[in-house]
């Protein structure tokens, strides 16, 4: 059943800027065989449906109009685990000065 | 917002939505078929080093600390020649309100903006500088839009930009995502005419005179500190604004034997504009897919003419690989507990191997730092790297390969620079500058003047080359 988003909701819209096929003449075939996609944040202008088009009004006032994808969409960018291969640096390092100092 | 201007008409529109979004008339510099007056372009804003501090003060902006990294010149003299091996000195540009040294840069765009009325700013970045712009314009009461390139077509973001997206929602701003690609600047142009928007460019003379400040801070502090100027300033090289800016300042700080090295990435190999190596490159900026081209012709840049013009500065040009970057991250948070960067750590890997050649009592500055945090980390680039299939692993970095190896040392020792050849970089600039001469016009004096200081070369130089270019072109 289709969900209603409420007016004022903070949400994420998405349009093709370009299609595949009209992207600039200069750029190289993979990137031509891809749309130029844009993703913007604002308030919902109106109540929409999650995958349906929306108007949004942005931070800075705009009122744009897309597909509305998310919802309050989070900030999932992280660390991520460590990385072995960084792990033993502070180490080494700190062994190869205190062989200095020791020798020196 | 992109639906009723087409492509090729907002384009064409190009020039005047520039000059209504810039509020400079660039054309009344121009003095030949090339050349332009540079000095006076940048002087006829008025911001001189003292009203530019002012400006800053007020936004907290500037009077970073300069910070002596002991352990890591004391590692340097581990590794050097007896006798060899100067101090190093790093300036904490992190410490400024958005994190980094573009917090200078923005400073002045947006304090012109707010002079001349406009009602917001625009800036295509990707980087720090949106977040510094954002930031600004929020202290101002400003309106702000930042444009991105941000994901590739899998819907893969690159960790640093999404953590810049985050910065700048925080500071209040419109983020516009978009997907990899030059149209990003289609995008850029539709924004500034719809909002009618300042256009807070990278390279606007504002924002080279707003880093101004920064080599002439350094200066000073190394002279409080030492009681002389640093033989060798060493910065992160992308657009030029950061070595132009920095140079100047230390000129106007007298430091005039200082020698300014220019510090890039090396990104060889990989397509800027290329869907599939967006998400293989591990770096986002100061990396050479940027320094090359810019340093090679500036005035591919969003306004008329760039007031970055980094040949006019550079006296030595350096590239280092991702993993030696990395690894030098990893000793600056262990050896000095400075946790910075990356991408501002490109002087740093470079500084680095340039102390081993400098004697004890020399000085080496790596003019700047910036902030770090969830994406905008080593972790965060090389669990990408990792996902994406790159090679992560130790061993000598000359094995290292844009977008399918990255190589972290196994010593210190290993950290080394290669030297990009200044001559070819300088025939390129005059190539580039002759193939933009519109039809009808010849060069004349003031042209191989304006030529040779471009290039810091001669009018016998440029002459050379402009020769060998009519030779081979016909």
């Amino acid at each position: 059943m289709a969900e209603f988003i409420e007016t004022g909701t903070w949400v994420q819209i998405h349009c093709i800027v370009l299609p595949e096929g009209q992207r600039a003449p200069q750029v190289p075939v993979e990137t031509q065989q891809v749309p130029l996609e844009m993703q913007v944040k604002g308030f919902l202008a109106e109540p929409a449906t999650l995958g349906e088009e929306a108007e949004i009004v942005t931070q800075a006032g705009r009122r744009l109009r897309g597909i509305l994808t998310d919802v309050n969409p989070g900030y999932t960018h992280s660390f991520g685990p460590p990385i072995p291969e960084l792990l033993t640096i502070g180490r080494e390092v700190r062994t190869i000065l205190r062989e200095t100092k020791g020798g020196g | 917002m992109t639906t009723a201007s087409s492509y090729e008409a907002v384009l064409a529109d190009r020039d005047a939505i520039m000059r209504a979004s810039v509020g400079i008339d660039y054309q009344q510099y121009v003095t030949g078929a090339l050349a332009f007056d540079y000095e006076r372009l940048l002087a006829d804003t008025g911001y001189d080093i003292q009203r530019t501090q002012s400006v800053q003060t007020l936004t907290g902006v500037g009077n970073t600390p300069l910070i002596e990294l002991h352990n890591i010149t004391s590692l340097v003299r581990s590794i050097a020649d007896h006798g060899k091996g100067a101090r190093i000195f790093v300036k904490d540009e992190a410490a400024n309100p958005s994190g980094s040294f573009k917090d200078r840069r923005a400073s002045l765009s947006v304090c012109e903006a707010q002079h001349r009325g406009y009602e917001g700013v625009v800036a295509a970045t990707s980087g720090n500088y949106g977040a510094a712009v954002a930031s600004q314009a929020a202290k101002a009461g400003m309106r702000c839009i930042v444009v991105q390139e941000a994901f590739d077509s899998q819907g893969i973001a690159q960790p640093e930009i999404a953590e810049k997206t985050r910065a700048c929602e925080a500071y209040g701003a419109e983020v516009i995502r978009l997907s990899v690609g030059p149209e990003l600047f289609y995008v850029f142009l539709c924004v500034l005419k719809e909002t009618g928007y300042f256009n807070a460019s990278l390279y606007t003379p504002y924002s080279i005179l707003g880093i101004e400040t920064l080599g002439y801070e350094l200066a000073r502090q190394v002279q409080d500190k030492t009681g002389r100027y640093p033989d060798l300033v060493i910065a992160t090289h992308a657009g030029g604004g950061n070595v132009t800016g920095t140079a100047r300042g230390l000129q106007k700080a007298d430091a005039i034997d200082t020698r300014v090295v220019a510090a890039s990435v090396d990104l060889a190999g990989l397509h800027m504009a290329s869907d599939r190596d967006f998400n293989r490159k591990s770096f986002t900026t100061g990396h050479t897919g940027f320094s090359m081209p810019f340093t090679t012709w500036p005035d591919r840049a969003d306004v008329p003419r760039n007031a970055a013009r980094p040949l006019r500065y550079i006296d030595r040009f350096v590239t280092v690989t991702q993993g030696e970057v990395f690894y030098m991250t990893q000793v600056l948070a262990e050896l000095e507990g400075l946790e910075r960067g990356p991408a501002g750590n490109t002087s740093l890997a470079a500084a680095f191997f340039m102390a081993q050649e400098l004697d004890a009592d020399q000085i080496v500055v790596i003019q700047e730092t910036e902030y770090t945090g969830a994406g905008k980390h080593p972790l965060a680039q090389l669990n990408l790297a990792k996902h994406m299939g790159v090679e992560v692993r130790r061993g000598d970095p000359r094995d290292n390969k844009p977008g399918q190896r990255i190589v972290i040392p196994e010593h210190p020792s290993q950290v080394a620079v290669v030297d990009v050849d200044l001559d070819h970089v300088r025939r390129s600039y005059v190539r580039h500058a002759l193939e933009s001469i519109a039809d009808g016009q010849s060069l004349s004096e003031i042209d191989l003047d304006f030529l040779a200081a471009e290039t810091r070369s001669s009018c016998a130089y440029v002459e050379e080359v402009v020769n060998e270019w009519h030779r081979k072109t016909g």
